[in-house]
């Protein structure tokens, strides 16, 4: 049986998550409360404005079963955003802001600057055999990755892709480049 | 500083490369980032969806949006609703206090220049504000041209009452759309037809028979055939669609995100309710909830007074009709 993807729908770019993982030919649930996360096998946890999204969880009753199940080895995907919410510590963040704790890495939020120094370049992801175009919005920088963190690719020597157990974070926004292997390894994956 | 019109993009047209990200990748070799595409501007719109952009006149207004889960403010010295008292003409905001904003808070900062007046939008690219909004809430510099927004590498958002004004806007640069309203009212009706407007539109051409029911579009939209074209293969605008003007309630942001709209903009709405940090919040619940009536119900709950609301048959000045 195909696994049921959720799309974590609070905020952000959700729906470019959605139309990739649909062409991919997997069924994709928004996620929003509770009962939808429950229906779920594996989440995607989209970029955004991590501050906004980090709220919603709160506010939605969501903060504590996707802990739950991320403690459990759900399978995940954050992106930008998301990558904030799963690392273990977040510098430049509000100060009530949810850090689940789950990647053992270190994030600066919005470490490039504002939008104008938003951009986009060819990176080298380990086991592709050709450039991965990304797409860096106001991106966060991975500052310390811990022991058990795998190093996937590097942007001008930062860590921008990385793994640990069952989740994959970037920096970048693999949804916004039409580009699909980086989604398809995601599933294959789990 | 002419550059090459929006290419008509395969669906899901902000997600795709373009052919001016194309021509910076081929110049640009491997991994020298290309700053200021199409693509990274109309990305920062695609990571706005679903969220609520809060106008703020001070520092602590901006503060009291962040904390409530604004995904962006937008900074400008008047709300809608007091420019329409205090009538005269309406600028753009003090760069002092547009850098008071950005120094508040670290979520997204937008701030307004007017119609026309591109030298407002050099110096807010200056500033480093995260989008510039082209607004008819300003009263307008230029009564024919709108600027030439390829010509940035901040990223614009304008106004539309249609989809033809909305396809002109595109085509000078904008990446993100929101539907005028009548900003200032807290009266949704306007909001309302505008979004109609738009997403039937792109609906009928959708649905048309032929190429040459195409050319006809665009005859009648006003607006560049590549663009209409675009539409009726993909059956989505080419950049999100927002809205604003008139949003007061929970349960007007549902509405209009029901009917269409990706993000709302909240201009009076919040600061001229009785409770601006409850309605705030309930209504960034909202947006995200939009289809659900009942968490809508419960949320909607207890906010004390929404901002009291204005006629627009009874108005004086339609902002929504300026631009062109």
């Amino acid at each position: 049986m195909k696994p049921r993807i959720g799309v974590l729908a609070l905020q952000g770019g959700f729906a470019a998550h959605g139309a990739i993982l649909s062409r991919l030919g997997v069924h994709v649930d928004e996620v929003r409360t509770p009962g939808q996360l429950a229906d779920v096998d594996a989440l995607v946890m989209p970029g955004g404005e991590s501050t906004t999204m980090s709220m919603l969880l709160e506010r939605s009753g969501l903060l504590e079963p996707l802990a739950e199940r991320l403690s459990a080895g759900m399978g995940v995907l954050g992106t930008c955003a998301g990558m904030i919410l799963l690392a273990r510590e977040v510098v430049d963040g509000r100060a009530d802001q949810h850090a689940l704790g789950l990647v053992d890495i270190t994030v600066r939020r919005n470490a490039y600057g504002t939008q104008i120094e938003s951009f986009e370049a060819d990176i080298d992801v380990h086991g592709l055999d050709s450039p991965f175009h990304a797409v860096f919005i106001r991106a966060p920088v991975v500052e310390r990755t811990g022991p058990g963190v795998e190093v996937l690719a590097r942007h001008e020597d930062r860590a921008v892709l990385c793994r640990a157990g069952q989740a994959t974070v970037a920096a970048f926004h693999p949804e916004l480049s039409g580009d699909e292997r980086l989604h398809a390894r995601f599933l294959a994956d789990l | 500083m002419r550059q090459a019109p929006p290419p008509a993009a395969p669906k899901m047209a902000p997600m795709s490369a373009n052919t001016e990200t194309s021509a910076a990748r081929a110049t640009a070799g491997q991994s020298r980032p290309a700053t200021g595409t199409t693509l990274v501007k109309r990305g920062l719109a695609e990571m706005l969806k679903g969220g609520v952009i809060m106008d703020v006149v001070t520092p602590e207004q901006a503060r009291i949006a962040e904390d409530a889960g604004a995904v962006s403010v937008m900074a400008l010295e008047r709300v809608p609703a007091d420019i329409r008292a205090d009538g005269g003409v309406s600028r753009m905001s003090d760069p002092e206090m547009i850098q008071g904003v950005q120094a508040a808070v670290s979520i997204p900062v937008m701030a307004k220049a007017r119609i026309g007046h591109f030298a407002e939008a050099q110096i807010l690219q200056a500033l480093g504000v995260d989008y510039v909004d082209e607004s008819e809430v300003l009263t307008p510099a230029d009564e024919v041209h709108h600027i030439d927004k390829w010509a940035f590498t901040v990223p614009f958002v304008c106004g539309a009452t249609n989809l033809g004004e909305a396809l002109r806007r595109i085509g000078e640069g904008a990446c993100m759309i929101r539907s005028k309203g009548e900003a200032g009212t807290g009266n949704i009706v306007e909001a309302v037809r505008h979004l109609r407007s738009i997403v039937g539109d792109i609906r009928r051409i959708g649905a048309a028979g032929d190429e040459a029911e195409l050319f006809e579009w665009a005859k009648q939209l006003r607006a560049p055939l590549p663009l209409v074209q675009e539409i009726a293969d993909t059956g989505v605008l080419p950049v999100p669609l927002f809205c604003a003007g008139g949003i007061a309630t929970p349960a007007d942001a549902s509405l209009v995100m029901q009917l269409g709209a990706e993000a709302v903009f909240v201009g009076s709405g919040i600061f001229k309710s009785s409770d601006p940090p409850k309605m705030a919040a309930a209504i960034v619940e909202a947006a995200t909830h939009y289809r659900d009536p009942d968490i809508l119900a419960k949320i909607s709950a207890g906010l004390g007074r929404a901002m009291a609301g204005l006629e627009t048959s009874a108005l004086t000045t339609k902002m929504a009709e300026r631009g062109w």
